[in-house]
């Protein structure tokens, strides 16, 4: 029975190129041209899917992105599994493979259409009453039970291979929607030269003209004015024109996201290609013409296959050729479904009846029924369907028949009116009113720089959708600053579709009318929830889930709406409306996430000389974005026998650091030692230039901020150094105070960090490794004592010369330009052999300077250490009258004896190394005070054993005190002790 | 009627037709004993609280829209109470016990699901303040354990543990007791449990100012419906706060900022716990509907909008992607913005204020529904003893004058 | 994201070009020493946190890294107008604007 349901002269698809897919893993066949739905249809496959929570068997309801039903999941090999894909949204490629969701073991006999048997105990909200004893169920049995149960298709298991973009667009006119009305919008607005994007979902333009019989425009056939407007735009240089692209969210101030599909419908994928394309566009103005959405009649039944909306199924009549069933019943509250009978008829279809909720209907509508030979049975109701997997019948209230008619059918097409599509209009922040013949809300008022067009207007019909379309271009393109001058053309249409879609208000059934099909909410579960005394749409929506499915309540809103509120006793707008949220249709991870991916998910910063670091073999760590290397193991060396190889090497002989990812600032002018003087602790008008300062940042509420040696080059002008994370946020702070607080000041500001590459070179043999290059600094320790600064040469390259140590030995950080940093490394690496040289990595840096108790800011501090509980107090400018912070210090808290205070602490056994973030407390009691936490832990090979800083509550003044230290189920006994462990008497310095 | 599979099973048979409203609609009163203002999950929980554990039921719970309408109903309902300082763990824990029983204690399923909340480190940095937290955790004996990378992801399957990730998994803290909860029930739940004990939940109904009398106290509420006498009045309005306070004359240290989630299509489950990441800022969880339900950093000013920016969803959406690359493929269904409030060190304001028989909760920022049945319990001892409990004692306002903040935000969040 | 007017650079720019620095004209005390703790808190921690038009900060971090003021109305996000460090604060207007 294949293709039985294609008909021959009818269709907008390419008879010329046959596509074969399959199915469930049955082949059949289609034209490019179709979507997946209307292909199937075409063979006669109504069953597609089941339902979230009865699973039901479930086919189309309709032909486009609002499609609640036919849910599938579409592989092409590894990695590329959709789930939840509408089947009616897909294109048709060659060797298409899609499968149905949420049964087991087949869609056609589902073990889970159990659910559905025992629907009077899964009414709206059960599971809030029930499952709550035994209380260990809930995790063990009945929520597995009912996740299990939960969900549609299936989660990808592999990584995604393909790629996604994004980009930035500005235009004066962006328009959502390509049919009548935003083509029209299109060409008002392109006759100004404005720059005009026209986005439109599907994969041609054309919104409902694809869909009907051709009309005629201005004397010539839609279809041949559809091809002549299109060319035109497509030709103008200042109009894009992107098919497959979903305006899915309206942001501040018409700011729009577009979500485009670029490979998805091609048979071969383009390698390299990316998959979709995220458009961020900044309009002018925007005109919504979106259209509007058929909604369904709620009766009992309303959900079997072959039960679809009569709009989808001119749809597939007129655009694709296919007929949706032999024998359709129409059932209908609105004129437009009439013309669903009317085109079927014409295609030899044998429409059985067309039923009409209204009691009386237009006497043309009649006679045109009657030539067709259709029965029609006005002012009847639908009173049930049969039919397991597809409907087979259908019974209606007669009044006629004086009680009920049963009609056999192979479909039934329904139409409960027409919905205008209000998505991104309300999120434009758009009001809306309730419009009671459409019994729908339609756009209230106006919005700077958003025009809505056709039928999302709640205007109706080819010429209205032209017209109002024209005149809504006319108006966006003059908002963005544009003049039209060109006349409007006449806009004259014969031979449109019936399209009035006023409706009465229609009562609600009883029985088990559907109303969100996919989620499978009942009218009875509207009904109650508001007997539960939910009474807000709100709580209605979130109590019953309705509108809360992959449609997002596109079919089920209004309905939902009526039910709730005659069952409230109140009119529909007294019910309110749930808000409209983006997107409009789900929107891709990948495609939000577009090129932040991998690498290039957030930039790593490497260092000059991290290319070395590399080819060493360096094992690297992340240190706010920049990757530092770590340690660098020889061969079968562990990081803990790398490290100690390494800190040995330095204390014994000399070891080189890659220090350039130290934040450093520029801080130039008349007034840079005032300025340095009123931000950090220290005093610095009378450090002298060519000497060097360790200094100390607060914030305003008196905790470290960050900390760095500061070199004063001149009078006027300091190189400050900050921490690696903190530089970008110590320019900020001081920016801040430049700009705000005194701008009186004469200083300037400018980040170095990037522009010197940094080596530490420290050990003993520090200044004979490095004396044979440098040329135009005395560096004697007489002239260039610890804490000097100057300027030269090293091997012909500009030189700042630092003399620090981080690690309290002899130690000099070379600062040259960025370019030449790993020539001079190389260079200072090649003449190492000869005294001991080693290079290290962030790891031993770090146990080296715990042996000296040098902090390390946001390891040993926390953003609540005050300078005194750091043991930092020494560096406080004793006769500034202020600095940043200095108020907070003397806050009641500050003052008190027990704050968490920097401490050594030493284990009794040697050989024990704490876990940094174990706990300090008093004693080994189970009533142990707590006391603080350990900050940094090493093991020191310089000393022969552990070593360990502390935050520990009122510590300085506990030396000596043994505590105990716990972390998890491990204890050990320490002592606290001074935070120097290493030559206290800092003579290495100059050894 | 008590819920109950009988009583389900006695629905079925009778066409649901047993069922009565779960709250009443109620009309304002001229007088209350207490009038709490806004009826989230804190407030509501408050009500219930001082009419079960207090004695205190003449007691109104007002709110401008419908219940359950503010955060409550906006969060991605992730539940834990490893913290860092043991005035939050006491707080949180505290909550964390009360929600292992609140179904049963409510006779409402609100569906606290005890999956685990899994917070990943992405540098040393991270191991070092996780393991704190979790040794700081631990001394108190509140669970927080230790995972290498391999036990995270034989924990998470879809976790992408790959050492050369740009921001690769060096370990994970994980708390097997938190997990998830169902948010609207949990306003509902608290709702019919009140309103069983005589409590007025008065909807869609906005104050406009607090009063007082001569004497400077508390003397009822000004809304659009009349005015309300109250011998004391509690706020709980979280976005809300600082234009309500101010109308009593009290100012706040606090800041309102718009705070974006969003869920993904559903599917079969494929997350079977929380996963956090402070550094890629993305939380994720898997709801019992299936979808994935994922949290955003605030957006960076002010607003009280209750609507983000498209780049905070495309960050966030991206780190998801980074740390779970399966998900690349998954598609975002809905999402949505809320009003938090924040407070300089990232921790609550819970209790007296300056005003007598006024009461304040404010100040959780991004986490408030986690602490919702300990907060609103500690609230209400709050207010029925016009003191605090010792476990809300830490929370008070001073704190912001003499410098004792219980800085979360500080104790984690700075790099070096 | 709104998008922000650089009263220096003098161009409507992309939100995320920009920094946020909080609520605008809080200066710092000129003698804090002399503060008492409640007057010190309220300068550290009390913002106004106004719904509707609000003084705040921003700074052009991607631009000319200025910072400049904004009146901003907090219900609608929309900035209202912008102006440089120094200048007089433009007065609320008198209606609330934006939507609820």
């Amino acid at each position: 029975m294949r293709n039985t349901f294609r008909l021959p002269d009818t269709g907008r698809i390419d008879r010329g190129k046959p596509v074969s897919f399959r199915f469930n893993g049955t082949q059949h066949t289609g034209f490019v041209g179709d979507t997946l739905a209307s292909a199937l249809l075409a063979n006669g496959v109504h069953l597609v899917g089941r339902s979230f929570k009865y699973h039901r068997p479930r086919g189309f309801l309709s032909a486009g992105a609002e499609e609640p039903n036919a849910l599938v999941t579409v592989t092409r090999g590894a990695g590329r599994t959709t789930p939840n894909l509408p089947a009616t949204m897909i294109e048709l490629y060659e060797g298409l493979e899609a499968h149905s969701q949420n049964h087991w073991p087949s869609l056609s006999f589902d073990v889970g259409a159990v659910n559905d048997l025992l629907h009077p105990l899964f009414a709206a909200g059960f599971y809030y009453k029930t499952f709550m004893w035994p209380r260990s169920f809930w995790d063990k049995v009945y929520e597995p039970f009912i996740r299990q149960a939960a969900g549609l298709g299936k989660s990808p298991t592999q990584r995604d291979p393909d790629i996604y973009t994004s980009r930035h667009a500005f235009c004066d006119v962006l328009i959502v929607g390509a049919g009548a009305a935003g083509i029209a919008a299109a060409l008002a607005a392109a006759k100004t030269g404005a720059q005009v994007i026209l986005a439109d979902e599907q994969a041609k333009p054309g919104g409902t003209m694809l869909k009907e019989h051709p009309a005629r425009i201005d004397g010539a056939p839609s279809d041949t004015w559809l091809h002549t407007s299109l060319a035109t735009l497509r030709e103008a240089e200042n109009v894009t024109v992107l098919e497959r692209t979903c305006a899915f969210g309206v942001y501040h101030e018409n700011f729009i996201g577009l979500r485009q599909a670029l490979t998805d419908h091609q048979a071969d994928l383009p390698p390299d290609q990316p998959r979709e394309r995220l458009w961020k566009v900044r309009a002018k103005a925007v005109v919504l013409a979106q259209g509007a959405i058929e909604r369904p009649m709620s009766f009992s039944g309303n959900d079997r296959p072959g039960v679809m909306l009569a709009g989808a199924a001119r749809t597939y009549l007129n655009g694709h050729g296919v007929c949706v069933g032999h024998r359709p019943v129409i059932v209908t509250s609105n004129d437009t479904a009439w013309q669903s009978a009317f085109d079927l008829a014409g295609a030899g279809m044998s429409v059985s009846a067309i039923v009409d909720v209204r009691d009386t209907v237009a006497k043309g509508l009649v006679a045109r029924a009657d030539r067709a030979g259709i029965a029609v049975f006005t002012g009847s109701q639908v009173l049930g369907t049969s039919g397991r997997l597809r409907v087979s019948s259908i019974t209606i209230s007669s009044p006629k028949h004086a009680g009920q008619k049963k009609i056999a059918c192979d479909s039934v097409l329904m139409s409960a009116g027409w919905t205008p599509s209000l998505h991104l209009w309300s999120q434009a922040s758009g009001a809306i009113a309730w419009d009671d013949a459409l019994q729908a809300y339609v756009p209230d008022g106006g919005l700077d720089g958003v025009f809505v067009a056709g039928a999302g207007s709640g205007k109706f019909g080819l010429a209205e959708a032209l017209v109002s379309g024209w005149r809504a271009g006319a108006h966006a393109v003059a908002s963005a600053g544009f003049e039209l001058t060109a006349q409007a053309p006449a806009f004259k249409v014969r031979g449109e579709a019936i399209s009035s879609p006023a409706t009465p208000a229609l009562t609600h059934p009883q029985g088990r009318a559907f109303v969100d099909f996919q989620n499978d909410v009942t009218t009875k579960d509207i009904r109650l929830a508001v007997q539960e005394g939910f009474r807000s749409v709100e709580h209605i929506k979130r109590y019953t889930t309705t509108g809360m499915a992959t449609d997002q309540g596109k079919t089920s809103n209004i309905n939902a709406l009526a039910t709730s509120a005659s069952a409230l006793g109140v009119a529909p707008h007294e019910a309110g409306l749930t808000k409209f949220r983006p997107p409009y249709t789900p929107i891709t991870f990948g495609t939000l996430a577009a090129l932040r991916r991998d690498e290039t998910f957030q930039p790593v910063r490497k260092t000059p000389i991290d290319p070395w670091a590399e080819d060493k073999g360096a094992v690297f760590e992340p240190v706010s974005l920049w990757r530092r290397a770590r340690y660098f193991p020889k061969a079968h060396e562990t990081m803990h026998q790398a490290v100690a190889r390494e800190c040995r090497s330095v204390r014994e002989g000399v070891g080189m650091f890659d220090a350039s990812t130290l934040g450093k600032i520029e801080v130039v002018g008349p007034d840079a030692a005032e300025f340095l003087n009123r931000l950090y602790v220290n005093a610095w008008t009378t450090l002298k230039p060519g000497r060097c300062k360790y200094g100390v940042l607060l914030g305003e509420d008196g905790f470290i901020r960050d900390d760095g040696v500061i070199a004063r080059i001149a009078e006027d002008r300091f190189h400050v150094t900050t921490t690696t994370g903190g530089a970008a946020r110590v320019l900020t702070m001081m920016e801040d105070y430049r700009q705000t607080e005194w701008p009186d000041l004469k200083v300037w500001l400018t980040s170095t960090t990037e522009q010197w590459a940094v080596i530490a070179v420290n050990g003993p043999n520090a200044k004979r490794l490095i004396e044979p290059f440098i040329e135009g600094i005395d560096l004697s320790d007489e002239t260039f004592r610890h804490m000097s600064y100057a300027e030269g040469t090293i091997a012909g390259v500009e030189l700042r010369l630092f003399r620090v140590s981080f690690t309290g030995e002899r130690g000099y950080e070379i600062n040259v330009p960025a370019s030449e940093g790993l020539r001079i490394w190389d260079m200072l690496h090649a003449a190492g052999a000869d005294h001991g040289l080693v290079v290290y990595g962030t790891e031993t840096m770090h146990v080296l300077r715990a042996e000296k108790g040098y902090i390390i800011v946001g390891q040993d501090t926390d953003g609540t250490v005050t300078p005194q509980d750091a043991g930092l107090a020494w560096a406080i400018g004793k006769k500034k009258p202020d600095f940043v912070g200095k108020r907070s210090l003397t806050r009641p808290d500050m003052l008190l004896p027990d704050r968490p205070q920097l401490v050594g602490l030493l284990t009794a056994d040697a050989g024990k190394v704490l876990e940094e973030g174990a706990q300090v407390v008093s004693d080994w009691s189970a009533t142990a005070r707590p006391l603080g936490h350990v900050t940094s832990s090493y093991w020191s090979e310089a000393l022969g054993r552990s070593i360990a800083l502390a935050l520990v509550a009122g510590g300085h003044d506990a030396m000596d005190t043994e505590v105990t230290v716990v972390a998890g189920r491990d204890m050990a006994s320490a002592t606290i002790t001074g935070t120097v462990f290493y030559d206290p008497k800092g003579e290495r310095i100059n050894a | 009627m008590r819920f109950s599979f009988l009583s389900l099973l006695r629905n079925a048979l009778a066409g649901q037709s047993l069922w009565t409203p779960q709250w009443p609609q109620a009309e304002p009163r001229k007088e209350y004993d207490v009038v709490i203002i806004g009826a989230g999950g804190h407030g509501l929980g408050a009500a219930y609280y001082l009419a079960k554990e207090h004695g205190i039921t003449n007691v109104a719970v007002i709110d401008k829209g419908w219940l359950g309408g503010g955060n409550t109903g906006r969060n991605t309902t992730i539940i834990r109470s490893n913290y860092l300082y043991d005035e939050s763990v006491g707080l949180y824990d505290h909550a964390l016990k009360l929600w292992e029983n609140l179904s049963q204690d409510l006779n409402y399923n609100v569906m606290f699901s005890r999956r685990g909340v899994l917070m990943l480190a992405h540098s040393v940095h991270d191991v070092q303040v996780f393991k704190r937290h979790v040794y700081a955790n631990r001394r108190l004996g509140v669970d927080n354990e230790w995972l290498s990378p391999e036990e995270a992801q034989a924990y998470c399957p879809p976790l992408n543990i790959d050492p050369g990730a740009r921001y690769p998994i060096m370990g994970a803290a994980l708390q097997r007791r938190g997990g998830t909860a169902r948010h609207d029930a949990v306003a509902w739940g608290y709702a019919r449990a009140a309103a069983e004990r005589g409590v007025d939940i008065i909807q869609n109904c906005a104050v406009r100012s607090i009063s007082r009398d001569a004497n400077g106290n508390v003397a009822g509420v000004e809304t659009d419906r009349g005015f309300i006498a109250a011998k004391k009045v509690a706020v709980s309005v979280a976005g809300n706060t600082t234009p309500l306070m101010d109308t009593a004359g009290i100012r706040l240290p606090l800041e309102s900022y718009p705070l974006q989630a969003l869920v993904s299509e559903p599917v079969k489950p494929v997350m079977p716990c929380v996963v956090m990441s402070n550094t890629v800022h993305a939380y994720i969880s898997q709801s019992d509907k299936g979808e994935l339900v994922i949290g955003a950093g605030t957006d960076q000013y002010t607003s009280y909008s209750q609507r983000g920016a498209l780049h905070i969803v495309e960050e966030t959406v991206a780190a998801i992607c980074e740390i779970f690359p399966i998900f690349s493929r998954m598609r975002m269904l809905r999402n949505w913005g809320g009003i938090v409030d924040v407070t300089p060190d990232r921790s609550p304001i819970l209790g007296l204020t300056p005003v007598p028989g006024l009461y304040v909760n404010c100040g959780w920022g991004t986490g408030g529904f986690k602490a919702t049945p300990g907060s609103a319990h500690v609230f209400a001892h709050t207010i029925a003893r016009d003191e605090p409990h010792p476990l809300n004692a830490p929370f008070r306002l001073d704190r912001f004058r003499t410098g004792r903040l219980v800085d979360e935000a500080a104790a984690a969040a700075v790099a070096h | 994201m709104i998008q922000i007017h650089c009263p220096y650079c003098c161009e409507l720019l992309p939100e995320q070009e920009f920094a946020y620095a909080g609520e605008a004209h809080i200066v710092r005390p000129e003698d804090p020493g002399a503060l008492s703790d409640e007057a010190w808190r309220d300068y550290l921690f009390l913002r106004t946190n106004a719904r509707g038009p609000y003084h705040e900060r921003w700074r052009h971090v991607h631009g000319c890294s200025r910072f400049f003021n904004a009146l901003r109305d907090t219900v609608s996000d929309r900035i209202l107008v912008t102006y440089r460090m120094g200048e007089a604060p433009p007065a609320p207007p008198s209606e609330e604007g934006g939507d609820a």
